[in-house]
């Protein structure tokens, strides 16, 4: 059993770790190395294409998961308040953001998109006072929307099972002294909720950061890390690759370790 | 309770939902319904779409047959194949793991997940591709072996895409297990074996179903691994709706299959609800 265990683990982590090491290969060659080397990270981060599209990546990810984290976070705070039907249509939908494949997310995203686009652009051109009426297209925008629908159900599903753990008896008794729901919401609940909010931010960049698919169908003409490293490794595997690779690698390693530690110490705080 | 403070309450909660409720209506239901407007439409000609009510798109279903054929067969063998060797390591991390590393570990299968598909499939890329391990074969005097842009291959990058996915749910359900029904039975004089078998594993089936559905679910509407791990020669649907939206143009028919691959979705949804309700309470799904 044991040496079934430590295979699956050498199974999940070799060959990340492969990528790693070659990207610190000074050679081309895939499988020598032949000397230690970061000229590949040099190379990468000098290339201005790749760098706008991080920026790009940067930017959709910090934007739709802080709307994502205030969204949900409203949404799982009013969602016990409402009636039960009202709770499960919620539901439902959250439910489906979450497991309704990326691709069709896309997809019925772009269609909805450029139905909606039909329409608008041209009645803004009819009433728009100047030459140059702005069109709207698809970019940041339409990625930001299609990330943070699947960001705002991930931070609502967690914030709400930390809401559903929290002791009723202590709002209570803010209340029963003379607290008013704002400031039992602010002293009281915000406090032991916040660490679930940073893990669901957390989380929510990170899927945003990592996503290729939706991107692909609704980025328009803009590039964001995932297409421009899908689009290169078309192109022909390279060095550069890995060190790309191993940057994004580390930087989503870094984004889940800190989400699972404050997701750790809520578990540990409710006594479980 | 006095009816204006009640109508407050309510104006509150509408306003915390309502940013939310907005969202779902506007990116998640309005472009299902315009996904099925557009399935029933006709192409135009110069690519796009153009309003019809024709059942057209849907007739034409069969010829992406293959598409949909690699799919279904590939789909379900690679959660198979995922559930094979999820359950010993969910069930030792559950059961059998020191609980001191127990946290570690399972940390260690979930940061997988929530890395880069992207790069974790192009890591098996490098591997599998001709300067891989091929080249080392030819060392030893194997030559031409070609291990990139074969079923094997989406396979294996399907099981490695997925198995974190899988193990989470089987590892929640094992956990939460009452470790007193295992004492019980050993008491009764149950085997190990009937033991597991009679308890273990019946208890953990909807940690089990969960698994199974999700992994299907979304290998349904993969894209990346049979792109990158496949070629061109394995695809799916996924690849057969990157093609019709962003390269042909035939949106109502690419909608069409979209519309399809979805009632398909629904489908395995409510079979796996069903036996996972019939076997036990639901149980939340552990994602991270």
């Amino acid at each position: 059993m044991r040496a079934f265990i430590s295979s699956v683990y050498l199974f999940l982590y070799a060959p990340i770790a492969l990528v790693v090491l070659f990207s610190f290969n000074a050679g081309r060659n895939a499988s020598e190395f032949t000397g230690f080397s970061t000229a590949w990270y040099g190379k990468a981060l000098g290339n201005t294409f790749l760098v706008s599209a991080l920026q790009n990546s940067l930017l959709i990810a910090f934007t739709s998961a802080t709307l994502a984290a205030i969204f949900g976070t409203m949404a799982a705070l009013g969602m016990e308040r409402l009636a039960p039907r009202n709770r499960a249509i919620f539901d439902a939908l959250f439910a489906a953001a979450i497991v309704v494949p990326g691709v069709v997310i896309g997809i019925a995203t772009l269609v909805a998109l450029v139905a909606v686009f039909s329409f608008i652009n041209p009645a803004l051109a009819t009433i728009w006072p100047g030459d140059q009426p702005p069109q709207l297209g698809l970019g940041y925008g339409s990625i930001i929307a299609a990330h943070g629908l699947f960001s705002m159900a991930l931070v609502t599903m967690i914030v709400k099972a930390r809401i559903a753990s929290l002791g009723r008896d202590i709002v209570e008794a803010s209340s029963d002294l003379y607290a008013t729901p704002l400031t039992t919401f602010r002293l009281i609940v915000l406090p032991q909720i916040l660490p679930s909010i940073l893990a669901g931010f957390l989380l929510a960049f990170t899927f945003s950061f990592d996503d290729f698919i939706i991107a692909f169908f609704v980025a328009g003409s803009k590039t964001t890390l995932p297409i421009y490293v899908f689009a290169s490794i078309r192109r022909g595997v390279t060095p550069e690759i890995n060190a790309i690779a191993t940057l994004v690698l580390v930087a989503s390693l870094l984004l889940i370790l800190t989400a699972r530690i404050l997701m750790r110490e809520k578990k540990t705080k409710s006594g479980e | 309770m006095p009816a204006a403070t009640n109508t407050k309450r309510n104006l509150v909660t509408a306003a915390l939902v309502a940013p939310a409720a907005a969202w779902l209506m506007i990116f998640l239901v309005l472009p299902f319904i315009a996904m099925l407007v557009f399935a029933f439409g006709e192409r135009a000609p110069e690519g796009g779409y153009q309003a019809a009510f024709t059942f057209a798109q849907f007739a034409n279903l069969p010829t992406r047959a293959a598409a949909f054929w690699n799919t279904l067969v590939l789909a379900p063998i690679g959660a198979l194949a995922c559930l094979l060797i999820a359950y010993p390591v969910a069930y030792y991390l559950a059961v059998k793991a020191n609980p001191r590393y127990r946290l570690i570990l399972v940390s260690l299968v979930v940061v997988p997940f929530w890395t880069s598909l992207l790069v974790r499939t192009y890591a098996w890329m490098y591997i599998l591709g001709s300067r891989g391990i091929p080249n080392l074969l030819s060392v030893i005097g194997i030559e031409d072996v070609r291990m990139l842009n074969t079923p094997g291959a989406v396979l294996l990058g399907i099981v490695y895409g997925y198995l974190p996915l899988m193990i989470m749910p089987i590892y929640v359900s094992l956990e939460k297990l009452d470790r007193r029904l295992l004492e019980a039975s050993a008491d009764l004089g149950a085997k190990p074996v009937s033991t597991f078998f009679g308890v273990t594993l019946p208890l953990s089936l909807p940690g089990v179903m969960t698994g199974v559905a999700l992994v299907t679910i979304l290998l349904l509407g993969e894209y990346l691994i049979p792109q990158l791990l496949g070629g061109g020669k394995v695809f799916f649907i996924g690849n057969a709706l990157v093609d019709l939206f962003l390269q042909s143009r035939n949106w109502p028919f690419g909608s069409a299959i979209a519309v399809t691959l979805v009632a398909v979705v629904v489908v395995i949804l409510m079979v796996a609800m069903r036996i996972a309700f019939r076997v036990a309470g639901t149980r939340q799904v552990d994602l991270v």
